[in-house]
């Protein structure tokens, strides 16, 4: 076994609920995986799975209706779970991880220069003064690959690449130890989404960052995958490391979703996957892939175990146990 | 060398020997005015495309936004007026059609959108949704127009119909919806489906059955359908030929399996080294992407379009002439001085 980096995140058991009127929604449900310094860690699985969830629960932005929310967050060796609100603003919000959220190049402020709104994270959380501040938002869009003239543009004067480039500056100008992408190429075009990977495979070495990148496009997850957790109606049914996953997934439900890619290179005819993910609301008890499972068999209606195979891959099924 | 991509001629022609859809020569150009009045140059969003598309036949066009596929598009509808060209449909003009016939014409063609969410009304129910057309287009009786109805959803394999029909989009799932959007575009028995990256917002393992959806359709109504997309992915399970825009203009032609395995012009590369299979070894290379971003179509670069970005540019030769289309083996056309032999001799 090769050397391994340092381990910078740590999630365990994190649940996340939302109070409705029907009753709460389990939309992170006991998730469990780990994030290595300069790696990054794919999230895959399908809308409503709870990925988008997933990110505000290790973030701390609950909306109101947040219910249940517990299990532990491991920043380095701090449990930040047990921070107090103040204190998780201060210490860890954007300063140690930050952002770029869904379609973030629509989320920029449109009556504010670019330059600003880089600079403004490191003004608010890095306590510096505004020309200090403008020196590394300056610095980072260098990294990142924005002209530095467009500092004193607004958001609309841009193309999309050069917003995602600059929302992803904003991210990266506090040095964080960890930065979470939402969904960061899936509004881009081909070419603009390749030459984004080829920046942030880039970033992961250059810049002391680990990423969590949050997706549902597997094709495109692969270019920056040192490993792979699968989620499933707010689980992750398996965790591996990327190598092993792309070339022999485990789950059922990754099967499943491997085969569903179109390739362009090969001519092996797609599969789909029958039926609907289970709703949230209430999940069924066992294993909550069953419906679908090709696989199924007695045991699956009762609640699998993670199951530890090839050494260090874990897989959330009755197969394997 | 051929003129116009109009004379990769088909064999397999309708019985009156012509194709369903022939464009011809078509430009798109949007005025633009300073102050609001004065003329102060036109966006060229769709620059002399010409290509025929058969009864039966799927054809896919491929570009990043901003190249003018959703001009082409539009004009394809109806909903835009060509500036120079035609679109001749099933013999007829597009430029001369007006009023009533204008509204039969588009009763003809189906159009699926991109975001099924954002193109079905929220406060109409399904029956609601696909009754619409029918009325618009006088089905005046009420029971033909349920029949018809329900024979649609039974085709899209919305079932049970009963269950399905009073409900409204949001209570759907994004691959329901996209179903009612696909029924909604079938139910006037079109000969002519456009769709427009109808798979783009759905989820990985329903995207599949929407497309094989699709090509069921297109087998057993005999439909015409241009598929509109920027993933070159899925168009292998779909279409015969395929064609790829850049700035306004069509760069290369050909059938599916000779574009996708053996493309041609530097642009065609440059899109296919972008797109990537699951591979684990993906993480391990930087991939080669053109520098800069697509030209403005207000003043696009002269000679070749794609001359600054390109890495095989020729100075002298490809920033002055605009490049011919060279037909490199049988229905294979690109747009390329590369392709040229003579190209020393062109100027």
């Amino acid at each position: 076994m090769e050397k391994k980096n340092e381990l910078v995140l740590k999630v365990r058991n994190l649940r996340l609920y939302f109070n409705t009127r029907g009753g709460p929604v389990q939309a992170v449900d006991g998730v469990d995986f780990d994030l290595r310094k300069n790696e990054a860690t794919v999230i895959i699985g399908e809308s409503g799975c709870g990925k988008s969830s997933l990110a505000k629960a290790i973030l701390r932005l609950l909306p109101r209706n947040a219910g249940l929310y517990d299990g532990e967050i491991w920043l380095h060796d701090v449990n930040i779970m047990n921070m107090d609100a103040e204190t998780y603003r201060k210490e860890i919000r954007w300063k140690r991880i930050s952002m770029v959220p869904q379609a973030a190049m629509n989320a920029l402020n449109p009556v504010m220069k670019i330059g600003d709104q880089v600079a403004e994270p490191a003004m608010i959380h890095m306590n510096m003064n505004k020309e200090e501040a403008t020196k590394s938002a300056v610095r980072m869009m260098e990294h990142v690959g924005v002209p530095v003239d467009f500092l004193h543009r607004y958001s609309f004067e841009l193309s999309g690449g050069m917003r995602q480039r600059s929302a992803l500056a904003m991210a990266l100008v506090t040095l964080p130890d960890v930065v979470i992408l939402d969904e960061p190429t899936s509004a881009l075009d081909v070419l603009t989404q390749a030459s984004i990977m080829n920046l942030m495979k880039r970033m992961k070495t250059e810049l002391e960052t680990s990423f969590i990148l949050i997706t549902h496009d597997i094709a495109t997850s692969s270019e920056l995958a040192d490993n792979v957790a699968v989620m499933y109606a707010g689980q992750v049914v398996e965790v591996s490391d990327a190598r092993r996953f792309f070339t022999k997934p485990l789950h059922p439900y990754s099967h499943a979703l491997m085969a569903s890619v179109p390739r362009l290179r090969e001519t092996i005819e797609p599969e789909f996957i029958t039926g609907q993910p289970p709703s949230l609301l209430n999940p069924p008890t066992g294993c909550r892939f069953k419906d679908r499972c090709p696989k199924r068999f007695e045991k699956c209606d009762e609640e699998p175990p993670t199951v530890l195979v090839d050494g260090d891959r874990k897989v959330k099924c009755w197969l394997y146990a | 060398m051929t003129d116009t991509m109009t004379e990769i001629s088909h064999t397999d022609h309708d019985n009156n020997g012509q194709a369903l859809v022939q464009l011809k020569d078509l430009h798109v150009w949007y005025e633009l005015k300073k102050f609001g009045f004065s003329h102060a140059g036109y966006v060229r969003a769709v620059d002399n495309v010409s290509f025929d598309l058969n009864y039966g036949e799927a054809i896919a066009c491929v570009g990043e936004s901003g190249c003018g596929k959703s001009s082409l598009m539009k004009t394809i509808l109806g909903l835009n007026i060509p500036t120079k060209g035609d679109v001749i449909f099933d013999g007829a003009s597009l430029t001369h059609t007006k009023g009533e016939d204008l509204r039969r014409y588009r009763s003809k063609i189906g159009y699926i959108q991109q975001d099924p969410f954002g193109a079905l009304p929220p406060f109409m129910n399904v029956e609601r949704i696909l009754e619409e057309p029918l009325i618009i287009n006088g089905v005046k009786d009420k029971e033909e127009r349920r029949r018809r109805i329900e024979k649609i959803l039974e085709e899209v394999k919305l079932t049970p119909i009963a269950e399905v029909l009073p409900k409204f989009p949001h209570m759907l799932s994004g691959g329901q919806q996209q179903r009612v959007v696909i029924a909604r575009a079938m139910i006037m028995e079109p000969k002519l489906l456009v769709a427009d990256e109808p798979v783009s917002m759905l989820d990985a393992s329903v995207r599949v059955e929407v497309l094989r959806l699709l090509r069921k359709l297109q087998e057993t109504h005999n439909l015409a359908v241009l598929y509109i997309t920027h993933d070159l992915s899925t168009v292998r399970y779909f279409s015969e030929y395929i064609f790829v825009m850049y700035a306004g203009e069509i760069v290369e032609f050909a059938r599916m399996d000779d574009l996708l395995d053996d493309s041609k012009h530097p642009y065609t590369h440059a899109l296919l080294e972008a797109s990537s299979d699951p591979n684990a070894d993906n993480a391990l290379v930087q991939r080669e992407i053109p520098k800069g971003e697509p030209p403005s179509l207000v003043n696009p670069p002269t000679g070749c379009r794609f001359h600054p970005r390109c890495p095989q540019f020729m100075p002298g030769i490809c920033d002055v002439k605009a490049p011919p289309n060279i037909e490199v083996s049988p229905k294979h056309l690109v747009a390329c001085w590369l392709y040229d032999e003579n190209r020393g001799h062109a100027f």
